[in-house]
């Protein structure tokens, strides 16, 4: 692939989603001109979390679950890091649940490309968020009846101001995708459709490739109810694209102590001040 | 020496009236100790204020009472078996409860007449002071601070009508703590981070650790500091985590409870390596237990927290001094070390008040990571003699991508299953210790270097210890020491083995219901303990009450 970003051996089975997405990322990474040194890929645990460790850039290979908490304060320490988490629908909407809700709240300078196929495949093959009801699992084992989260609407719903949906089959759409999310003042979620070829036999290269469609040029991606109403299209037909983006403050602004003075990081710990602290204790 | 318990309800203004008295007290010279008693409610219930105030110095509580402040018949009810005999119950006429040694002002008839009912307060520090001989020379200064403008003129008439409503009965005594510092463990915790360079702090409210973020929030804009509310205790240690990976210095802080849902990460952060910093302020357990009280029950828990094998340090706060200087102590060697630090304080140490020498910032330089690299290859988990590896900061180091890993990983950082590296990388992660061990403090020695019985603890129970070593020695043949342990985990032995061998009777002194201490030191030395006093009611013990359970031989055998 590009040379900056490197190729390694990977334990990804043949023909898995991952290929084409950490293939796009790399490419988006190479077109937005990024030097890997300053870039930050995190991740939890998961067959997708597994990303950070096949690039060439600083990596975060965390906890699973928890890859945003530690992201956004990586971001938080150092802004002029790229920040970019890359892991899957279990670790981003299952066990990293609350955390999802609440840094959509924060609005940290991040990007979020959660790899959905909505399946757990590091576990081998158990209900996953998104698994639709009906999935046969050998522990799901009359199939899954529990209704499948819709992570795109739940994150407008919460006031994220970045939302997309993407297929791993669609390349030149997705890096297209990964490059406005990257540059999007804000916290960027992505939810890649992407085939697991071991486990998830419902929704697989054809079922996804059959259903999804760009959404057309002329789509208003500024209006929220329209944008939720296309969120919630997820059946014979599943659009792509931004489904909702809107300008919206950062945490770094809205934070006075970040808002100026340069990156967290660079500051010292200014004695006089801590002198001054102290005196006022007398 | 003196005592005054301040009590009433959740509600009735205790807090202000005793942050009042204990800032005008010190200003006329004394050395305070004051501890606040209170329970898991906003209004109603019983709350209790203790000060001890005197020109010596005062290391813990006592429950024998000079005064009482009853802002309620409860307060009377539950606290005058406490009182001396020659001492006061200040309260207003309204209160029905008996007892000939109360002191009724008609205060709120008074506080009406000055124009507002919520300046009764004033009132009695007023009286307060008459009756312990105070000047009302520094009263004014004291106000200005501590109540609003525009009631200022208001509360500088109701102390000089308290102040002429009763006469003095208590001699002042000139004392030389006026220019030291009065500060909650609470406070020097947060200022102890702060002096350390600590720029991130993350946590989610839970008694008695919030103090710390309030505390920190207070100073953030002053002392750069980003304090961040996390949505659960789990994001709050990997927010942490996540920042001091990324160069900042980072801290978070908890109770128990929380600390149970940080265990996993604390692990993390000793597999990646990644300095952390967590302070534990114990409260009894288990589940939700008494949230405003104290223990000390979560030694044997935070010893161990965590699956796998990793090292790890572990200091206990003995003191205002401790809560700072440990503080600093703790991130210098979370960073030198590249381990976590857990640091153990308790609701007594967090709440209580002390008159401590103003703190030196500059005692301890922390340590910070480098920014560049010798090699042709930057290897984040190189191995080395110590065990320890250069830690870049990603993004300023040149070129150089660095690499955390939660999963066992080569010296690059990548994810590994050979069996050769993961021993390895076991060895080199453990053999931070043989070097930590070195630097480790030894407990604090209390008492006659020629003693009998040897008291062990750990702690905030240095205070009361210390007091009640002096209350053993001042009669009765045999002679007492105690060694009150800060690093408690590797626990240091040198003096330990040293004082264990010459005493007759070894007993440990703890706030928990199960000798963790004792328990440690019989896992790491041959050290066998012939009794305990051992406290888990959520109180803590004072000086006297040890003294007199180990005088009555009531102590507990494991």
């Amino acid at each position: 692939m590009t040379e900056k970003f490197c190729t390694y051996e990977t334990a990804w089975c043949p023909g898995c989603g991952n290929f084409p997405i950490i293939d796009c990322l790399k490419t988006a990474l190479e077109e937005l001109d990024k030097d890997p040194s300053t870039v930050l890929v995190a991740a939890g645990i998961g067959q997708a979390a597994k990303t950070p460790q096949y690039i060439n850039t600083n990596a975060f290979c965390g906890l699973h679950g928890r890859s945003l908490p530690a992201a956004v304060a990586a971001k938080i320490a150092n802004e002029n890091l790229t920040v970019i988490v890359n892991t899957g629908d279990g670790d981003s909407y299952g066990e990293g649940g609350n955390h999802f809700l609440h840094n959509i709240r924060r609005n940290v300078d991040i990007t979020h490309f959660v790899h959905d196929n909505q399946i757990y495949g590091l576990t081998k093959g158990q209900a996953s968020p998104t698994s639709m009801t009906g999935l046969v699992t050998g522990v799901q084992v009359d199939g899954n009846f529990n209704e499948p989260l819709n992570p795109v609407l739940l994150a407008i719903a919460a006031g994220a101001g970045f939302v997309a949906r993407a297929f791993s089959g669609k390349k030149e759409h997705l890096i297209k995708i990964m490059k406005k999310a990257i540059n999007y003042k804000g916290y960027a979620l992505v939810d890649i459709l992407q085939p697991c070829v071991s486990f998830n036999k419902l929704n697989t290269f054809g079922w996804y490739n059959k259903r999804v469609y760009e959404l057309p040029e002329e789509y208003e991606t500024n209006n929220k109810i329209a944008a939720m109403s296309m969120a919630m299209e997820f059946g014979d037909r599943i659009p792509i694209g931004i489904i909702y983006e809107q300008e919206k403050p950062v945490y770094h602004s809205k934070n006075k102590i970040l808002a100026n003075g340069g990156p967290l990081v660079d500051r010292q710990t200014d004695t006089a001040v801590i002198e001054e602290l102290l005196k006022s204790y007398i | 020496m003196y005592n005054l318990l301040i009590g009433g309800a959740a509600g009735q203004g205790i807090d202000t009236t005793a942050a009042i008295l204990e800032k005008l007290f010190k200003a006329s010279g004394y050395n305070v100790f004051s501890i606040k008693d209170f329970m898991s409610r906003v209004r109603g219930g019983h709350n209790f204020s203790l000060m001890r105030f005197g020109a010596q110095p005062v290391y813990s509580h006592s429950e024998i009472l000079d005064g009482i402040i009853a802002l309620d018949n409860d307060t009377v009810k539950l606290h005058k078996n406490s009182l001396k005999e020659k001492g006061f119950i200040l309260c207003d006429t309204e209160l029905t409860a008996e007892d000939e040694r109360m002191l009724k002002i008609n205060m709120n008839d008074i506080a009406k007449k000055i124009g507002n009912p919520r300046v009764a307060g004033s009132i009695s520090v007023g009286a307060v002071l008459k009756l312990f001989g105070e000047s009302l020379q520094h009263v004014e200064k004291i106000l200005k601070t501590s109540v609003k403008p525009d009631y200022f003129a208001m509360n500088i008439e109701a102390v000089k009508a308290g102040y002429d409503a009763v006469e003095n009965r208590f001699r002042h005594i000139d004392g030389k703590y006026a220019d030291n510092m009065l500060i909650s463990g609470t406070d020097a915790v947060a200022l102890g981070a702060a002096a350390a360079g600590v720029k991130f702090y993350s946590a989610y409210p839970m008694s008695p650790s919030t103090g710390i973020m309030e505390s920190l929030a207070a100073k953030s804009n002053k002392a750069q500091i980003v304090v961040e509310q996390a949505e659960d205790e789990i994001a709050a240690v990997n927010m942490a985590i996540g920042a001091s990976y990324a160069g900042v210095c980072a801290m978070t802080g908890t109770s128990g409870g929380g600390f149970s849902l940080m265990v996993e990460a604390l692990g993390f952060s000793g597999i990646a390596e990644i300095p952390l910093v967590v302070i534990d302020v114990q409260r009894p357990g288990p589940a939700t237990g008494l949230p405003t009280r104290t223990e000390q029950s979560d030694l044997d828990f935070v010893r161990s927290a965590s699956q796998g094998e990793f090292p790890r340090m572990v200091i206990a706060l003995r003191s205002a001094q401790d809560a700072f200087y440990q503080t600093m102590r703790a991130v210098d060697i979370a960073e030198r070390y590249q381990i976590p630090v857990i640091v153990l304080s308790d609701q007594y140490l967090g709440d209580s008040l002390s008159t401590v020498e103003l703190f030196d910032p500059k005692r301890i330089k922390p340590a910070r990571p480098s920014s560049s690299y010798t090699g042709e290859e930057y290897l984040r988990y190189r191995y080395s003699e110590s065990g320890v590896s250069p830690r870049l900061i990603p993004g300023k180091s040149g070129q150089a991508v660095v690499i955390a890993d939660s999963d066992e990983h080569d010296e690059k950082g990548h994810i590994t299953e050979s069996a050769e590296v993961r021993t390895k990388m076991v060895d080199k992660r453990m053999k931070k210790l043989i070097n930590l061990s070195k630097e480790l403090a030894e407990p604090d020695f209390i008492g006659e270097e020629k003693f009998n019985v040897l008291l062990l603890g750990w702690g905030s129970l240095w205070g009361p210890i210390k007091e009640a070593v002096e209350l053993l020695n001042k009669d009765g043949d045999r002679k007492y020491a105690a060694l009150v342990f800060g690093d408690i985990y590797p626990l240091p032995k040198k003096v330990l083995q040293e004082k264990a061998e010459t005493a007759e009777y070894i007993i440990n002194i703890e706030q928990n219901a199960t000798g963790q201490l004792a328990k440690l030191i019989c896992e790491e030395t041959n050290i066998v303990f012939d009794g305990s006093v051992l406290k888990y009611d959520g109180r803590q013990l004072s000086g006297e009450e040890i003294a007199l359970r180990i005088r009555k031989g009531e102590i507990k055998n494991d």
